[in-house]
């Protein structure tokens, strides 16, 4: 993978992040930050899987605290922007990236960010549900186990405030120790989630993560997320337009590649700027 | 509408002859049946003839015409091959083992059944197992005490009760020889080094003489030490040996006579008076023995524990080599070389592997195992034992590591597969947590691919339990002294020669001094072979399928 970008605006805020749980960081000065905190970013960002030209030249700011709806077409590289944020394309040979991908003030493609703590703070739930082939518990735990997190008791603590926190708790409280592959489609999403949640981070990437579920687990995501957007980022990339109009505050339409428009939920489905938004959100195609 | 209706005759309507696929698919049933039933036939055939050889079959006792008597057990029964002119000589010819090795010179002989007079089976005809020249049949005439007292052979109890101290004097006999090597192991070892040194090139020094001086003094002082002891062992085993040789059994068979020491008596089986129930109790026994003792006679009598033993032990050995190599070569390969013509080259390298023929790779083994790695082995640690070889000949070590070289790529190939079956999401979802990329293998990737491993293992441990070839070369032996594993440290001897199953079956049958009273033994051992493979199977299939039974719930 390689990177090449104008000189980038360089932030040495040290690699220390607020918890959004913690009530003492949750309420203070929400109310001024809430609009003007940028926590993702992108500027002029350009991906290509070999030959093909998959994203081209993105500008994109979503505000903190809010969730933000990648909307559009299949093929027009709304998930591909989304693992930009916690680096996921780089797993994929011969994904070449150009530009600048900014998380909380700080460019993901700086030769020293440490790829591991990205991620646990930008998590990422995925289209299919991919709980690990182990207990629910275990599930969880995952993530903070593998970044050095000890102890039954904190791991434990943990776990029920994650569960508590996807809306999952009551559900699984009995069975902590069975095989999360034993849960329902929803639940899995939620447990995914959850694990997702236990990371403690402070941005969620969520990649169409109800589109394999029946509404009424479609349902019980959507308010879990309006829940959590109390305290986190999040981005969602959704093919559900309805969706996206009860969840997103922001709402972002891509196509071919391109960002076609941003805005308030609202203003994109009732007055968007282009006839071409229009088309789309009233069925004309997609 | 005559378009459409002669659209339709094309397809409705008799049906002209077979259907047209029908005689293919006959023919891969067909197939599949001769497959199926030329198994079954090997299994049958094997099995028939091993359990055959436990089973106590009838003594019979034939008066021919010129008045001989012969007493065995009847083999087979076949037509007289015609000698001249094509002409049908008369009737058909029975296969008796008559035993007796040591007047006969053989343990078979032919009868005509032309020349039969008089076929019975009297109760009264016994066959002895014996330590020596095999079995022995025939009619119990005389049995006499250690003082030369003759025992009532009339009187089941009086025999029985003889045999009963012959047992016990063998039993006792055993336990002293073993306290003799006990009492003696201290001075043994003495003696060795002494051996050792007077051999090596320190042996002309000075220094080299003043220690030999002093060992040959440590020898003498420890015999001198252990001799009243010694000495008493000894005189209780002579009076032993005396009396299990005094003490003795003649059997009559036609016209000869045999005198079998109660020393070498190790059965006597009335085999004509056993009951069903009896009978299936001794081919029980007779197989445990065949399993659990030491062989005997060049291997013609026994059994064949020292083989099973040293085929599990390579197995074992094996697998412990072969599954870290070929699992390691497997996740370099599938996770993190990169895509491209190295590669793909070092894939048709291990898939072509595997096709080498297995005497290569026991050419490779002596050359480079034994000769290059245990020549060096040898100079660099056991160099006051040259020119005697520890590690440079043959020997489970070097086996086992040729066999985990051979059986490698069925390793490396089934765990590649079982990593590519490890869907992507999981892969995905634990980089997204934050885990590092070893992490996700370990803890993720791997035990998800854990019964692919396993699917190699059991191909692996399939094709090692019956390779024979590469074993010839790198340390299998007719005849091993000592099993490689035993109670003097370090308790496991990895540089010893082992025998092995496979090379046992070859051995008996081809190079056996008597091929045709080994022949069962053959049979048996083979359905020892075909028993243990399958058990080792059995065991990795059943915990292929416990963890396999963790990934299942799995929704798509």
């Amino acid at each position: 993978m390689e990177f090449s970008g104008n000189e980038m605006m360089v932030n040495d805020q040290p690699n220390v992040f607020r918890n959004p749980l913690d009530p003492k960081n949750a309420t203070k000065g929400r109310a001024e930050e809430a609009t003007t905190d940028i926590a993702l970013e992108s500027d002029g960002l350009h991906l290509f899987y070999g030959e093909t030209h998959a994203l081209k030249g993105i500008d994109l700011e979503m505000p903190a605290r809010q969730i933000t709806a990648l909307i559009g077409p299949s093929g027009c590289g709304k998930s591909t922007y989304l693992r930009c944020f916690n680096r996921m394309n780089d797993m994929i040979e011969g994904v070449r990236v150009e530009g600048k991908v900014v998380v909380e003030g700080m460019d993901v493609h700086r030769p020293d960010v440490d790829l591991e703590r990205l991620r646990k703070r930008v998590g990422m739930v995925f289209q299919k549900s991919n709980p690990f082939p182990m207990s629910i518990r275990e599930n969880i735990s995952y993530g903070p186990r593998m970044t050095g997190i000890r102890g039954r008791g904190r791991l434990d603590e943990l776990v029920e405030r994650s569960l508590r926190q996807a809306d999952l708790w009551e559900e699984v409280r009995d069975r902590l120790d069975n095989s999360a592959l034993d849960l329902s489609g929803g639940q899995q999403q939620r447990l995914c989630i959850a694990r997702t949640l236990a990371n403690e981070p402070d941005i969620l990437l969520l990649d169409e993560p109800a589109s394999a579920l029946d509404p009424i687990s479609t349902a019980k995501i959507e308010e879990t997320l309006f829940q959590l957007k109390e305290a986190y980022t999040i981005v969602i990339v959704t093919h559900n337009l309805q969706q996206a109009a009860r969840i997103a505050d922001r709402t972002a339409f891509f196509m071919l590649g391109e960002l076609v428009e941003v805005g308030d939920t609202t203003t994109m489905f009732t007055k968007p700027a282009k006839a071409i938004t229009e088309e789309y959100i009233t069925g004309r195609f997609g | 509408m005559p378009d459409s209706e002669a659209r339709e005759m094309s397809f409705v309507g008799a049906s002209r002859g077979l259907p047209s696929g029908l005689p293919g698919i006959w023919g891969t049933a067909l197939a599949t049946l001769i497959v199926l039933l030329m198994l079954a036939a090997l299994m049958w055939i094997v099995a028939v003839n091993a359990f055959g050889w436990f089973w106590p079959a009838r003594i019979s006792e034939f008066i021919l015409e010129n008045g001989s008597v012969r007493i065995g057990e009847v083999v087979g029964r076949e037509p007289i091959p015609s000698t001249e002119s094509g002409i049908d000589a008369a009737g058909h010819r029975i296969q008796l083992k008559t035993g007796n090795r040591e007047l006969t010179r053989a343990d078979f002989l032919w009868v005509d059944e032309a020349e039969i007079v008089e076929e019975s089976q009297p109760g009264d005809l016994v066959r002895v197992v014996r330590t020596e020249y095999g079995d022995a049949f025939g009619r119990i005439e005389g049995a006499f005490r250690e003082d030369g007292t003759e025992v009532d052979t009339n009187s089941p109890q009086a025999l029985e009760a003889l045999l009963e101290t012959g047992e016990e004097w063998r039993r006792e006999r055993r336990r002293l020889e073993e306290a003799r090597d006990d009492l003696r192991r201290p001075l043994t070892r003495l003696e060795e080094r002494l051996d050792l040194l007077e051999r090596s090139t320190r042996a002309k020094s000075p220094e080299g003489e003043q220690e030999i001086a002093e060992l040959a003094e440590a020898v003498s002082a420890e015999a001198e030490r252990l001799a009243p002891r010694l000495d008493a062992l000894l005189h209780d085993l002579d009076e032993y040996s005396r009396r299990l040789m005094d003490s003795r059994i003649v059997l009559v068979s036609g016209a000869d006579e045999i005198e079998v020491p109660l020393a070498n008596v190790i059965e006597v089986v009335w085999s004509n008076k056993l009951g069903f129930s009896s009978r299936v109790l001794h081919a029980a026994r007779e197989g445990v023995l065949f399993l659990f003792s030491e062989p005997r006679e060049a291997n013609t009598e026994g059994g064949i524990f020292p083989a099973l033993f040293g085929t599990v032990l390579l197995v074992l050995l094996m697998s412990v080599a072969v599954v870290p190599l070929g699992v390691v070569t497997a996740v370099y390969m599938a996770e993190y070389a990169r895509p491209g013509l190295p590669l793909r080259l070092a894939n048709q390298a291990v898939n072509n592997l595997a096709g080498v023929p297995s005497i290569v790779f026991g050419m490779f083994g002596l050359a480079f195992f034994v000769y290059q790695v245990g020549g060096s082995v040898d100079k660099t640690f056991f160099s006051d034992k040259l020119p005697t070889p520890t590690f440079g000949t043959g020997g489970v070590l070097w086996a086992s590591l040729t066999l985990a070289l051979l059986t490698v790529p069925v390793v490396v190939v089934a765990t590649r597969e079982g990593l590519m079956a490890v869907p992507t999401s999981w892969r995905d979802g634990s980089l997204a947590l934050g885990a590092t990329r070893w992490q996700t293998l370990r803890q993720i990737i791997l035990p998800a691919a854990m019964p692919g491993i396993l699917t190699g293992l059991i191909l692996a441990v399939s094709r090692a339990a019956g390779e024979v070839a590469p074993l010839m070369l790198t340390g299998a032996v007719k005849l091993a002294p000592s099993l490689p594993v035993d109670a003097t440290a370090p308790f496991l001897h990895l540089q010893r020669k082992f025998m092995h199953l496979g090379f046992h079956i070859y051995d008996i049958s081809m190079q056996s001094p008597n091929v045709e009273a080994a022949k069962p033994m053959a049979f048996a051992t083979t359905l020892v072979l075909l028993l243990l493979v399958i058990l080792l199977n059995l065991t990795a299939i059943v915990i292929r399928r416990r963890l396999r039974r963790a990934y299942q719930g799995q929704v798509v």
